[in-house]
Parts: C-alpha cells; sequence; structure tokens
C-alpha cells in the first residue's frame, strides 16, 4: 500500500524528546489526577477525549480499558500523545497549574495506554454492517484516516485517494522526529486500516494531470459523497535574489526529505531558518540534532510575536539555536551554492531601520514561512466557497456543495494532527446523517 | 463479552454494582443520573420517619496524603417527605425498567413497616432492605443499630418484613458486633432473601487539636459516626467472608464497604458476593467511577475466562481458612532483586525494628542482602519497598510434607513441623 522506508533515513539519528513512563510510574501519575468533574482538560482537547476517565482506567491497572476509552475519542491517539503540544493544550488547562505542583502529565500518560495497545496488539472496533455507501476521501493525512475509520464503523466503505507514496500526511512527512517518526506514523496507519474496508490508492492527485488522476466529476459519479483533507500545499517562496541557489530549501520539504530519506549536511556548519512559527522551530531543532554548528533563526517580529511555541522555543535555546529578531532577510548570495544571507533589522512598524543591515554566512538555508492553501481547485465546483484560500465549511464539516465535506489543515488553515482528527471525525458523523436523511451524490443512491 | 448481570437473592440487575443506600441515592434525579451513568442497580436513601440533621455531618480520614482514604458520618436517614420519595421512586423505575430499584426503611413499629413496605412496592421496588446498622443518632431510638446488634430484634422485625413483602427482602448488617455470624444467620431465620454488609463502623474520625473538640464539629461539640471508605475494605471483606463460608448461612450477600474501583468489587465478588454496593467513593469522584468498574470487570473475567458473574461468586472462599489449617511447612524467603534495588533500605529498618534481623546492609553497596537461613518470610520488607516487584517471596522447597498446627497437636509423629527460623534462640 505504502513505500517501505528506508532503514538509513537521517531522522533515525533522533531519540524521543519526551521519555515514555515506566509502568510504575504511569500508575504512580495516573494515581495524581483528581477526577475533575467537567474537566477542564476534555474541553482543551479538539477530540475531546474523556482524560479523567482513561486516567483513571491506567490508576485502576485497566490500561486495555484506558486505550479504547482514548481511541473511542481519537482514533490517532497514539500520534496525539506524542506530537500534540499538549502545553498548551490538555496539560496547560489541568487545574494542577494553578496549585503548587506540576500539571498532570496527560499526553505521556496518553501514550503509555495507547502505545500498550500497539505492543499487545488489541483492537477495539469493528466495521458496521455495510450500507451500500461509498465515500472518497482526497488525501491520505490524519483527517482522511479520521474520517475513514469514523465512516467504517458506521458501515461505509471508503476510498483514500493519495497523491504521495505515503500515508499520514503531514504526521508522517512533517513532525519532528524527536516526537515521533515516520515508521510510528506507518505502524498506526496500519493498525487503523486494519477495520477493513478502506481502499487505499496512492499516487493519484485528483483533479491533476495523470491518465489516472481523478477529476472532481469522476468523484461526484463514483462516491456517495466527498470528503477534502488534502491539507496545504506546498512551501511558500519570500520571493528575494538568490532564492534558487542550490542549499536554500522549503523547510516543509526539506524536513520530508529528511524524515523519508537522507539528507546531505556534509560541510554544512552554518544555517539560517527563516520564520518564526513552529516549522521554523523544528528546523532549527533538527539542524542542531544532525549536528550542524550553528543554526540561526531569522525572524522579523519579537518573540512576543511570534506563532511558534514558547514551550518549543524554550527548547530550541536549549539546544543552543541562535536567533536574530526583528531581521528579514533581503539577499541569498553565493555561487551556486547559497554562501551568506543578507538581512535587515526592522522597526517597530516592520521596516528596515537605516544601516540595519547585517549579513550572516551560511551554507544552508530553510524557508519556513508558511504553505500555500490548496483550496483554489475546489473551487472550480459551484457551492464551493473559499475564505483567504481555506475551505469554507459549516460546523459538521459541510461545504456549501451538497454531498462535499472538509477537514484539517485545508479548513483550519494549519493547525495540529488533534484538530484534523477532530475535523475529519465529525465530518463523518456529518456524512452519516446526510446519509441518513436521504442524501446521495451518486445516482440513484439516495432516497 | 462476559455477561456481567447478576440475581442476588431474586434481585435481578444488569450489572453487579449498586449504589448504596446514602446520599447518591436521595433523590429521583441522581438516581436516574447515576443509572445513565451506568450503575445497575440503587438502594433509595434510607426512608423511615423524617429526620433532622446537623451540621457539618462528615469527616474525612487523609492517609499519607490521601484525601478521604477513610470517611465517617453523623448524618441520619433521610431528611425528604416520604411522599416526595416515593413519587421519586416511581418515577425512577419507570424510566429505567430494567435497573434494581431497591429501597432502604428503618421503622420502629410493625404497622409501620407493614405500611412502608406496602407503599415501597407500589412505588415499583424491586427489593427492599431493612436498615438494621446506623450506628449514629438512630440507635438511640431503639433502630439501626440496636436492632441490628440484637439477634432476637433483627430476627423479629426481619419476619415481619417478610411476611408484608412480596419482593426480595435483604437484611443490612451492621459491623459493630463481635461476630458477625449469629446476625447473618438471626436474617436468615427472619426469612431474608440476602444480606448486604457492612454498614458504617463506628468511629471518631479525628479531633481539632486547637479547638479540643472531636470531629465532625457540630458548634462546640461532636459525636461518634459511621467510618466507610476504603480503609473500611478489609473489614467489610472479612465478614462477606465469615458468612460466605459459614454453612448454616448460603443466603446471597451484597457486599458493601470501601468498594473505590473494579478490583475491590472483584475481591468483594471472590469472597461470596453477587454484587457490591458503592457509597464514599461516589461522594469522593461522583458516579462517574462506575465507568471503570463495568469495563475493568469485564475485562478482568475476559482475562479470567468467567463468562458470567456467577462462576466467579465465592472462587476464594475455599482458600480462607481457620489459622489452625493452614500448612506451617510452607516456607517463604525473601529475594531481592538488586537489578531492581535503588538503595533505601526501608527494608533494612523494617526488618531490624519490626521483624527478625536479617536484611542486612553491605560494605561498599546500597543493596542489602537477605539471610535466608534466618528470613521468616513475613512479607514486611515486601510491604515497605518501594519498587514494585524489586522483593519476592520465594518458596523454599524441603523434604517436610505439609502439616497445619490441628494435623500437628492431633498426631505430632505423623506431621511433624519443619526447624524453626528466626527465633535466635
Ligand atoms: C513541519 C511541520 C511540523 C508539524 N508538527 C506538528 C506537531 O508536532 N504536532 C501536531 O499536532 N501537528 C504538527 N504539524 C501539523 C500537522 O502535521 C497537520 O496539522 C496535520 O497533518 C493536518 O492533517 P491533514 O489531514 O489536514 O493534512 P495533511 O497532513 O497535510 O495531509 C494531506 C494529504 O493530502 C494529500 N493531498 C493533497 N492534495 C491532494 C490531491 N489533490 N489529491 C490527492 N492527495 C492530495 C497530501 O499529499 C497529504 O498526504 C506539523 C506541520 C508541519 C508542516
Ligand atoms: C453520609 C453517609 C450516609 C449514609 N446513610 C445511610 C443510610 O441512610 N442508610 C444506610 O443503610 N446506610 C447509610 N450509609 C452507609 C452506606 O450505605 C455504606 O454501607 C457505607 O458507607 C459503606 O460503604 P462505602 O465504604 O462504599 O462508603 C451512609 C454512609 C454515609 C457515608
Ligand atoms: S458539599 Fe455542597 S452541601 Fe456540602 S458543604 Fe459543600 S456546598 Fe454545601
Amino acid at each position: 500500500m505504502t513505500t517501505p522506508l528506508p532503514a538509513t533515513r537521517s531522522e533515525t539519528a533522533f531519540g524521543d524528546f519526551k521519555l515514555p513512563f515506566a509502568p510504575g510510574e504511569a500508575v504512580a501519575e495516573a494515581t495524581r489526577c483528581l477526577f475533575c468533574h467537567d474537566a477542564p482538560c476534555i474541553a482543551a482537547c479538539p477530540t475531546a477525549i474523556d482524560i479523567p476517565q482513561f486516567i483513571r482506567k491506567i490508576a485502576t491497572g485497566n490500561d486495555r480499558g484506558s486505550a479504547k476509552t482514548i481511541f473511542e475519542s481519537n482514533i490517532l491517539g497514539m500520534s496525539c500523545a506524542r506530537v500534540c503540544p499538549v502545553e498548551v493544550l490538555c496539560v496547560g488547562s489541568c487545574v494542577y497549574n494553578d496549585l503548587d505542583q506540576p500539571p498532570i502529565a496527560i499526553g505521556r500518560l496518553q501514550r503509555h495506554a495507547t502505545d500498550r495497545a500497539f505492543a499487545e496488539g488489541w483492537t477495539f472496533f469493528e466495521a458496521g454492517p455495510d450500507t451500500g455507501r461509498r465515500v472518497a476521501l482526497v488525501g491520505g493525512g490524519p483527517a482522511s484516516l479520521a474520517a475513514a475509520h469514523r465512516l467504517r464503523r458506521l458501515g461505509h466503505a471508503c476510498t483514500i485517494l493519495e497523491r504521495g507514496t505515503t500515508l499520514g500526511g503531514l504526521n508522517s512527512t512533517g513532525v519532528a522526529p524527536y516526537k515521533m517518526r515516520a515508521d510510528r506514523s506507518i505502524e498506526e496507519i496500519e493498525w487503523v486500516l486494519a477495520i477493513g474496508g478502506i481502499e487505499v490508492r496512492t499516487g493519484v492527485e485528483v483533479g491533476g494531470q495523470g491518465p489516472d488522476d481523478p477529476s472532481l466529476e469522476d468523484l461526484e459519479r463514483d462516491f456517495d459523497a466527498v470528503f477534502v483533507g488534502a491539507g496545504l500545499g506546498a512551501d511558500s517562496a519570500l520571493g528575494v535574489p538568490g532564492e534558487d541557489l542550490l542549499g536554500v530549501h522549503g523547510a516543509v520539504a526539506w524536513i520530508e526529505s529528511m524524515k523519508l530519506g537522507e539528507v546531505d549536511l556534509a560541510g554544512v556548519e552554518r544555517a539560517v531558518v527563516v520564520g518564526g512559527g513552529n516549522t521554523a522551530i523544528d528546523g532549527v531543532r533538527e539542524l542542531l540534532g544532525l549536528g550542524v554548528a550553528s543554526v540561526t533563526m531569522l525572524y522579523r517580529g519579537t518573540p512576543e510575536r511570534m506563532s511558534g511555541y514558547a514551550h518549543e522555543w524554550t527548547a530550541a535555546l536549549a539546544d543552543g539555536a541562535r536567533v536574530e529578531w526583528r531581521a528579514i532577510a533581503t539577499d541569498f548570495e553565493g555561487t551556486d551554492r547559497i554562501e551568506r544571507v543578507r538581512a535587515a533589522r526592522l522597526d517597530d512598524a516592520r521596516r528596515p531601520i537605516d544601516g540595519g543591515e547585517f549579513t550572516l554566512d551560511a551554507d544552508l538555508v530553510l524557508l519556513a514561512i508558511g504553505q500555500s492553501k490548496l483550496g483554489e481547485r475546489l473551487a472550480a465546483l459551484e457551492g464551493i466557497a473559499l475564505d483567504r484560500g481555506r475551505v469554507a465549511v459549516d460546523d459538521g464539516g459541510a461545504t456549501g456543495r451538497g454531498g462535499w465535506y472538509a477537514g484539517g489543515d485545508c479548513v483550519n488553515g494549519g493547525k495540529e494532527v488533534v484538530n484534523a482528527v477532530a475535523e475529519g471525525d465529525r465530518a463523518a458523523l456529518a456524512i452519516d446523517a446526510w446519509f441518513a436523511a436521504g442524501g446521495g451524490l451518486r445516482k440513484g443512491s439516495g432516497a | 463479552m462476559p455477561d456481567l448481570s447478576t440475581d442476588t437473592g431474586g434481585i435481578r440487575s444488569p450489572n453487579p454494582f449498586w449504589l448504596a443506600s446514602a446520599p447518591p441515592t436521595n433523590s429521583g434525579l441522581q438516581v436516574q443520573r447515576a443509572f445513565e451513568a451506568g450503575w445497575g442497580g440503587a438502594v433509595w436513601k434510607t426512608l423511615g420517619t423524617p429526620i433532622r440533621n446537623v451540621t457539618s455531618r462528615f469527616g474525612g480520614h487523609s492517609i499519607g496524603g490521601v484525601r478521604g482514604a477513610g470517611f465517617n458520618n453523623i448524618e441520619l436517614i433521610t431528611d425528604r417527605p416520604l411522599e416526595a420519595n416515593y413519587r421519586e421512586i416511581a418515577e425512577t423505575k419507570r424510566l429505567f425498567p430494567d435497573h434494581a430499584m431497591i429501597v432502604s426503611l428503618m421503622f420502629e413499629t410493625r404497622e409501620e413497616w407493614k405500611e412502608h413496605i406496602g407503599r415501597s412496592i407500589d412505588a415499583g421496588a424491586d427489593g427492599l432492605e431493612l436498615n438494621f446498622g446506623c450506628p449514629h443518632g438512630m440507635c438511640e431510638r431503639g433502630m439501626g443499630s440496636a436492632v441490628g446488634q440484637e439477634p432476637a430484634v433483627n430476627e423479629r422485625i426481619t419476619s415481619w418484613a417478610a411476611e408484608f413483602s412480596t419482593v426480595p427482602v435483604i437484611v443490612k448488617l451492621t459491623p459493630n458486633v463481635s461476630d458477625i455470624v449469629p446476625h447473618g444467620l438471626a436474617a436468615k431465620r427472619g426469612g431474608a432473601d440476602a444480606v448486604s454488609l457492612i454498614n458504617t463502623i463506628k468511629s471518631i474520625i479525628g479531633v481539632d487539636i486547637d479547638r479540643f473538640v472531636p470531629e465532625p464539629r457540630v458548634g462546640g461539640a461532636s459525636t461518634n459516626g459511621g467510618y466507610c471508605g476504603s480503609a473500611v475494605k478489609p473489614i467489610a471483606l472479612h465478614m462477606v467472608a465469615a458468612l460466605a463460608r459459614e454453612r448454616e448461612f448460603g443466603l446471597p450477600i451484597s457486599g458493601i464497604g470501601g468498594v473505590a474501583d473494579w478490583r475491590d468489587a472483584v475481591e468483594f465478588i471472590l469472597l461470596g458476593a453477587s454484587t457490591v454496593q458503592v457509597c464514599t467513593e461516589v461522594m469522593l469522584r461522583g458516579y462517574g467511577v462506575v465507568e471503570d468498574m463495568i469495563d475493568g470487570l469485564s475485562e478482568y473475567m475476559r482475562t479470567h475466562g468467567f463468562e458470567s458473574i456467577d462462576q466467579m461468586v465465592g472462587k476464594a472462599v475455599p482458600g480462607f481458612r481457620e489459622w489452625g489449617d493452614l500448612d506451617l511447612n510452607h516456607e517463604l524467603v525473601a529475594k531481592i532483586d538488586a537489578d531492581a534495588c535503588i538503595g533505601c533500605q526501608l527494608c533494612v529498618a523494617a526488618c531490624h525494628d519490626g521483624a527478625h534481623q536479617c536484611i542486612h546492609p553491605q560494605e561498599g553497596s546500597r543493596v542489602p542482602v537477605v539471610d535466608e537461613s534466618e528470613c521468616v518470610g513475613c512479607n514486611l520488607c515486601k510491604i515497605v519497598c518501594p519498587v514494585e516487584e524489586c522483593i519476592s517471596m520465594e518458596t523454599v522447597e524441603h523434604d517436610v510434607p505439609p502439616a497445619t498446627w490441628n494435623q500437628h497437636v492431633a498426631d505430632p509423629v505423623h506431621h511433624p513441623l519443619r526447624p524453626k527460623k528466626g527465633s535466635h534462640g
């Protein structure tokens, strides 16, 4: 189904940043949980996992029940335990933060239960009785996987159409390897697909030019509903001279090549990462982790204004990151390969300060200034509206065109894996409700 | 999926988890929420001639930082109008026909018992529970534990209930007696269909050492209350098991006292209970705790090959014997896993000061060693060790055949004892 991952991937250099619990540790931590009523951690989790309940089950030695509670709300609960920014989600909302005690380590407890489920080979869900309905899912990332699994539990047949060779979207190709390596994501996908009845077609681009690429109209003809979980597009470009020099990469593309294959860092001693979001911070930490001696983040704003999480930036500083605040790259220079970055310092209004020009030597540059939006292609269909490039949907994930639903990064503009799961799940329920009310795209399939 | 449904003396419920008669079963909306959360049955807060309560009413016993590890109360039976109670019982039963609705009663005269048994059954009770247990407030009025402590009174009132009731009658026993068995037998003679135990244990939960008043404080004074919660489980387990193994007894048992999770429930069931009742854990954490109770019990049954609760009930009773029937030649010694040891030496202190002086520190290492020739296999070191599975108790193989004290005193020649250890004699 997916191309096997080479064992020599650069990402294998990384170990886990947050370590798993030993069994006794997990029980001790779980026992600290207060089992809050109307718990704030549940409200902080986009998939609304019943966190106090899964933790209580760990405390009583019921790891299997605990894992089930997690997967019931979030089928990618194993990934999320590792990749979620828990500091700003569940853990950040724990009532212990208001007491003189550390908050419950919810992510690590979730990892304890879900890792155990994988290690023991526990499965919890069966496909529902066949309804005869067929749903196409555009893209094989977290949003589509969550939607497909829920749709299967409800008995609808699913076909995932993925442009790339690997499923999992950015959860396989993007997340920092010290949180989770690609092989874990692939293992999880196999576990998800084991429910059966999810056909996977890789190497096909919906709306693409290839002979096997289905058009949007093909989907309307062959399926009863379509879920679009296409994520975001390629790295945005800066639009300054020298961007095409060797050694200047889009950050997401470079991270993908590091996770799925090998990147050659021979001779790279100084790197510059342009941007101030989480992708930029990941890039900085990944380069440092792969042995680049000096890595500088170049960000146009101030520490307070950066969109990357404070806890991630603190960790990057501990890894040895350098930074230039209020700075933009104005030129990339070198013969063939990048040699230096010319930059300008900015004032409060983000205007270049006179005499504020400076230069950074660099053997490698990552551009982490955002990803393009993919929505345009969909806009060809009447009724599908876009909002600043994002697909506009209602509370259930329905677009303005009957039978077309969407969720994940292509709708929210780029959030987390857990948001994609939540939005895929809710769209699956909405599709099921639409079918129940007689909806269906294929001729003769509706009521 | 194993079948969790149960039958206790003719009262059926979808699972063995019932709420005990107490504040969590005070009103219809509460019990309805509890049934929605998954509770299989509820014993309604004891009905009687409505009373007045004091404030405050509850005391908590923190043990090692665990708040409410023990709990006590000085509240009485329902303080709500009987009309309201019966109306809500009927409403709840109508909404949840498959759940067990048991009405707890405590009255004085035969006429009162007759009237309220009739009204309870009219309201839809699947069973009655006679509260012969309350150790405070009601006993001074000749009810509660004053009944439960007198087998003759217990038998008489039970026989009235058996006479008036068309639904099964459970007698709820008080633990405030020296031996539970005669009280269980009295309930049986009176015609009970089942017993439930334990009610709360007479207690003073603590003393306010600045105000010089016991707790919970009611102005400048307090009174003895009823102790319950996790801390009482060992006492409750013993009383349940004592009745379960009594040959003349044989009635179904609903086990109560310190059930806080599915493991506690499994223990009660293995010692003879067919349902368990919970009060304190729900008071401390809410109805939601039942989810893991059901889930954990199902998982336990699945992994242990039990298909129904019946198959589990009393499984550990044959393993509960008199001391004189235990094998004196069974020999255990403690083993320390040096790789797991963290060097705290709690076991050294415990063995030296509290046992038989046979765990010794070693020169140049924090890992102590057990002198197996002196170790009596008492378990103390294992109990204090903070590391799971670091200290194990291992069986010593020897040639002396098993012999109990009773066998040995009857026939010492054929039932010799192995050499004594650890007496430093
Ligand atoms: C560098 C980086 C690090 C990140 N780290 C984290 C993290 O630590 N924690 C976290 O929670 N989130 C992280 N995220 C965000 C997270 O990965 C995404 O929010 C999540 O993967 C979105 O899921 P999705 O299914 O919406 O889209 P994607 O994961 O982007 O998946 C979309 C899929 O659709 C396919 N596709 C697109 N168009 C088509 C088409 N026309 N036809 C067929 N297939 C198509 C794509 O190839 C892709 O596989 C990170 C993102 C990046 C870029
Ligand atoms: C506040 C409180 C009120 C109680 N009221 C009653 C009662 O009205 N009738 C009764 O039979 N038992 C009553 N009990 C006893 C409980 O039903 C139960 O037998 C006891 O608490 C032991 O169970 P536990 O350890 O789960 O709490 C009460 C207990 C508490 C804590
Ligand atoms: S628990 Fe409720 S009734 Fe009791 S003291 Fe607190 S607020 Fe008052």
